[in-house]
This record gives structure tokens, sequence and C-alpha cells, in this order.
């Protein structure tokens, strides 16, 4: 069977864990890394694989998108360079999955509205933050069963897994996930917490969800609704998990769970990266499936 | 060490670190009156927000009884001569909540991270010193690091633009020489004009006594909260740190009967129950945990029948930092598990 063509546009460790992550798709194939630096150890990396690389940045994959039938380009640089690198390679009718927290497409979290987005023609879609990946799911999974009229979540990473992007701009991480546990979690007001723990050996994410319903909680439908919900993120991520909960007080649900990555190119404890990259990646194969059966297309801008 | 006729500011943090005993629930009127009565008793900087600072409302950390721009806005115009700052942790509040309390009147913008993660406060510091604010880095559970990597972190804080870095013994766990030793370091590798500030937790009894321990090292900038109300046992009591500074001959500007009539007359009234070192505030100094995670604690004890000692020792065991309040009902609920299992 045949295979999409990707590009990944980055080439530190998102964009390296995510290589190792479509070379097992059965729909995807990476083609191309995009870096800056000539040295980059992940572009030597992709090399080895067999993938084209550039250290030109996005300029200097343009030239070969239309040859090499690059259709998804994977974006996992900053948000910064974000709108610019979408710009180039969605005029030449390339599907964006947007790793940084720009957010210039609608937020997407598989389990919750991956399917909303199947069929659409949305050009560029967001993976949120590691935080709301990990998190909005639970959210999802008690507004579902009932109105949440206020969402608040915490993520708990281990310092070793957070990057220079996310700490020059921390801001940005609890807005957008903030934001999108309204949007896609369906809370009427959302929060987001980050908390960054240094301890050796590093910890493996943790994440807390509390949730304020309108009415007093149905506690056994919320109860299977979380259970369910497990499993679908366990689907792509094994090692997400349930630590305890959902304990009900009052009108208050929270759920703890916990984030182990897959380990493929990140160590396990950054289930919070595993959780990212595995996101984009399921979210790729979506699009990927629907492109193969001829119902997805998008034509290069004139 | 003769200390006669050094200046020292003191900070007052009844109305933020004390906002951790009273839950966030100190209403706009006492918030009022004691800073009225700091102010009038020569306090001249005293800090006004929730207890886990700006933005801090949340399920997570509990929910006050007024917003942070409400307090301000109540608190700054009655002043005469105080001024008033405001905490901020990044992860918890943003540069959105950082200039609206400079739009309230703040004068002095404290941003605060965990020891080692100095460097997610850039943009915050950034900011602050741009609008021209004095701009503090403050730096958490400092007993966690070496003096060595304190000063680091604390250089950075400096790089980003602030004026004034703290050593902070969030956990109450320091001895006068470990005090010592960090600010004494950092004392010596910051920029000179750079002021030197120490804010500590009275856990183990220590809070007057590590201050001037902290000023002996070159602090010109100390923490206190009348009355002591503060997270755990609370802060360094400003009105004894304020007799000790009198003895020694070291100028804080603070009248000592008039600041211990406001602890007395204002503070003590409100308190929900004595803050004070009990078995738990104990725990907290000795283990070197996060003070603020005391009343979780024993609420979690009520709830699962495990004890508050025995929770916040193993919050130690698995090294939480400040803003981990989640995971002592998460650890309680664990251990209870454990124990069900071994018992069944």
């Amino acid at each position: 069977m045949s295979k999409i063509k990707c590009a990944i546009i980055g080439s530190g460790n998102i964009g390296t864990d995510l290589l190792y992550k479509l070379r097992r798709s059965e729909v995807l194939e990476p083609a191309w890394m995009v870096g800056i630096e000539a040295e980059s150890e992940g572009l030597a990396r992709a090399r080895d694989a067999g993938l084209k690389t550039t250290h030109e940045g996005v300029d200097g994959l343009v030239p070969h998108v239309k040859e090499d039938e690059i259709r998804i380009a994977f974006d996992a640089t900053s948000a910064y360079v974000h709108k610019e690198n979408s710009d180039k390679l969605t005029a030449l009718g390339v599907m964006m999955i947007d790793l940084t927290p720009a957010a210039i497409g609608p937020y997407c979290v598989p389990p919750v509205n991956l399917k909303d987005h199947a069929g659409g023609h949305e050009r560029n879609v967001n993976m949120v933050t590691c935080g709301g990946q990990a998190t909005i799911p639970m959210v999802a999974a008690v507004s579902r069963v009932q109105p949440v009229k206020y969402g608040e979540i915490v993520a708990t990473v281990a310092s070793k897994s957070v990057g220079p992007g996310t700490r020059k701009n921390i801001d940005e991480f609890t807005r957008t996930t903030a934001g999108a546990v309204e949007k896609v979690g369906g809370a009427k007001q959302g929060k987001a917490i980050i908390v960054i723990n240094p301890a050796e050996p590093p910890l493996i994410m943790r994440d807390t969800i509390h949730c304020l319903t309108e009415d007093a909680p149905d506690q056994e439908a919320i109860t299977k609704s979380v259970h369910d919900m497990i499993a679908e993120v366990q689907k792509y991520v094994p090692g997400y998990r349930l630590v305890n909960g959902p304990v009900f007080d009052g009108n208050r649900v929270t759920t703890y769970v916990e984030v182990e990555g897959l380990g493929d190119f990140l160590p396990k404890y950054a289930g919070n990266l595993d959780i990212m990259t595995a996101a984009a990646a399921r979210t790729a194969e979506m699009f990927a499936e629907d492109m193969l059966a001829g119902r997805l297309s998008f034509e290069p801008a004139a | 060490m003769n200390l006669e006729g050094r200046k020292v500011t003191v900070h007052d943090m009844s109305l933020r670190d004390g906002m951790h005993p009273k839950r966030h629930q100190i209403t706009i009127e006492q918030m009022q009156s004691i800073s009225q009565g700091l102010d009038a008793a020569g306090v001249p900087l005293i800090e006004v927000t929730h207890g886990d600072g700006l933005g801090g409302a949340s399920v997570n950390y509990g929910f006050p009884a007024a917003t942070d721009e409400e307090y301000l806005r109540a608190v700054i115009p009655h002043l005469k001569q105080a001024k008033v700052s405001a905490l901020l942790l990044p992860g918890i509040g943003t540069v959105d909540h950082l200039k609206m309390a400079a739009d309230c009147g703040v004068t002095t913008i404290r941003v605060a991270t965990h020891c080692t993660e100095a460097d997610v406060s850039e943009q915050h510091i950034n900011l602050g010193a741009r609008m021209g604010l004095d701009t503090v880095g403050f730096l958490m559970m400092a007993h966690m690091i070496s003096p060595e990597e304190i000063v680091e972190q604390a250089l950075l804080m400096e790089s980003y633009g602030a004026n004034c870095l703290y050593v902070t013994d969030s956990a109450g766990y320091m001895l006068p020489d470990d005090v010592k030793a960090r600010v004494g370091l950092l004392r010596e590798k910051a920029n000179p004009n750079t002021e030197i500030g120490f804010h500590g937790h009275h856990n183990l009894a220590m809070g007057v006594a590590n201050s001037i321990a902290a000023v002996e090292a070159g602090a010109n900038r100390i923490d206190c909260a009348c009355g002591g109300m503060g997270a755990g046992a609370g802060n360094t009591p400003m009105e004894v740190f304020v007799a000790v500074c009198n003895r020694m001959g070291i100028e804080t500007g603070v009248d000592v009967f008039k600041i211990s009539d406001v602890a007395e007359d204002l503070v003590t009234p409100i308190l929900d129950f004595p803050v004070r070192i009990d078995r738990n505030a104990l725990t907290l100094g000795y283990a070197g945990v996060y003070s603020s995670f005391l009343l979780f604690a024993k609420r979690a004890e009520e709830k699962y029948g495990i004890s508050a000692r025995e929770i916040l020792l193993e919050l130690g065991r698995r090294k939480m930092v400040g803003g981990q309040e989640d995971m002592i009902e998460d650890c309680a609920l664990t251990m209870a598990k454990e124990r069900q299992a071994a018992s069944a």
C-alpha cells in the first residue's frame, strides 16, 4: 500500500521522536527533515534513517515539495516561526500539523475531536500543548456526561523535559491550554497551571484534572466515561494511566493521571512530549487515510 | 558582628503568605485595616495577593474571598507611606496579571520560581523591569540546592532585569549557616547595586535567627509577617524581628510597639487557629517540605485517615516542589489504597 509522504520541520528532540513514530506508520512515510543547523545531530540521524534533509529551514524544503510529493508537514519548531512555515507550505497544498503553541488552526485532541476535523478543509491543525493533550480528554470525559462550569488542569513535568522555547514563553502554555480546556474540553471556563519539578531521577509526567459540574455529578456515568476515555488515549499512548479517582467532593470531580512515554527517542518520563508526538502522528494518520481514499486533497493556491 | 547602623527594608507577608492559614479568606475590610495598621507602624512594603500569587485563585490552591484586583484596589489608595508588592509564580500567573497589578498601583513585582527553574521567569522579570517596577527574583525552596547553584540561578534573574534577588526558605528548613552560605555567596557574586533578600518560615523557630544571619551575610531586604501570619508555622514574626533589630542597632524604620499592637489587635483576632509550631509544621521544617502544604495535608488526614505527618514525609521523599498541592490528595489516596491492600 502506498503511503503519504511527510516532512518534519525541526530537528530537535520532538522532531526526532516523531520520526521514530512515523517510521512505524502504515500510512505515513517520513521523507524530509528540516533544520537550521548544518551540524545538527537530529539531521544526521534523519539522514542515517534515509530521509532527505536541509539545514536551510523551510525555504530549503519548498523547492522539493512537488517532486517529492510531500502532502503533510509537522512543525516542531516554535510559535514565532510557525506562521511563516505554515504559509509557505500550505500555499503548496501541504497539510500542516502544528506542534507549536502558535495555534493558527483549530485545536486537535485526537480522542475528543479528531473526527470533527475529518473531511473538513482545515489546512492547519494545532496540537494544543503537552498539558492539553494529557488533560483535555479527562475534561471531555466529564463534560460529555453533564455540563462542566469550570475545568482546571495542573500539569507537572520533569525539568529535563521542558525545552528552552517553553521556558521563554511559559504564559503561552497556560493561555493556550486554558483556551483548549474550554473549546475542546467543553468546560465553560478553563484554567491551566504548569509546575516544573527537577527531581532526580526525573518524575513521570503527572496531571490533575479538576472539573466543577453545574449540577450534582452523576458518579456512575462519569466514572465509566473516564475509564472509557483512558482506554481511548491508551490506543496511541499506552503509558497513559489513571492513578487515582475520579474523586467526587460536592460538585468537584478530580482525576489524577500519569503519562509515561514510549521511550522512542525521548526518555520514558517525558510522557508530556511523547503524548504530543503520538497525538500528532495519530492526527496525521487520519488525514492520510482520507487522502489515500481520495476523500481529501488540497489544491495548491494559485 | 556589629550591624549597628545597617539599614534593612522589612517586607510584610501577612496579607499574602498569611492567606495560606486563612485559606485565602481574608476579607477586604481585614486587608484594609491590617494594611493601614502596618502603614502607620512604618512598614515600607506590604505584599497583597492570593497566597499563591497573582492568578492563584483555583480549585488547586483555593478560591479567595475576593479577586487580586479587588484586594489591591481596596488597599493601595488608603496607604500614606507604604508601597504594595505582588507575587507572581510563572506557570500560575501571567504577564496579564502583572499588568493588572501595575495598573492597580503595585510598585514591586516579585517573580517566584522553584530554585532550579529561574529561566521560566524571563518574560515576567523582563516586563517588570521594562515597566520601571521594583523587580524581584524569588528563588523558592532554596535549601534544596547548593549556594553555587543558587548563585547561578539568581544571576539568570539578574540578567533578565531583576534589581533584587531572594533566597527563599519556603520549607523553613534552613539553619543560620545555610542562610549565610547562600546569601553571602550571592552578595559576593551579584552586581553590587542588586539588593539581596531573605524570606524565612518559622517551622524550626529559626525565622528571626535566620533573618539576622541573612543581614550579617549582606541581605538588606527581609520578609516578615506581622503576627507571624504565614504558611506552616508562619513567617519570621515582624514585631519580634523589629525588636531584635532595635536591640542590635539595625534600622528598619518600624515602630516596635505599634507593630506589636497591629499583631495583637488586628492580626491575631482573625486567625482561624493559632499559627504555631505544631507537630505538622515541625515536620515541614524538619523534612524540608513546602510550607503551604500544611492545611491540605490536614484535610487529607481527615478525609482519608492517613496522618498529615506521614503524608508530608512522603511528599518530601517524592521531592515535591511548590505548587504541587494536587499531589497531597493523590498521595493520601495512594497511601490509603496501599494500606487497604496490605490489611486485606
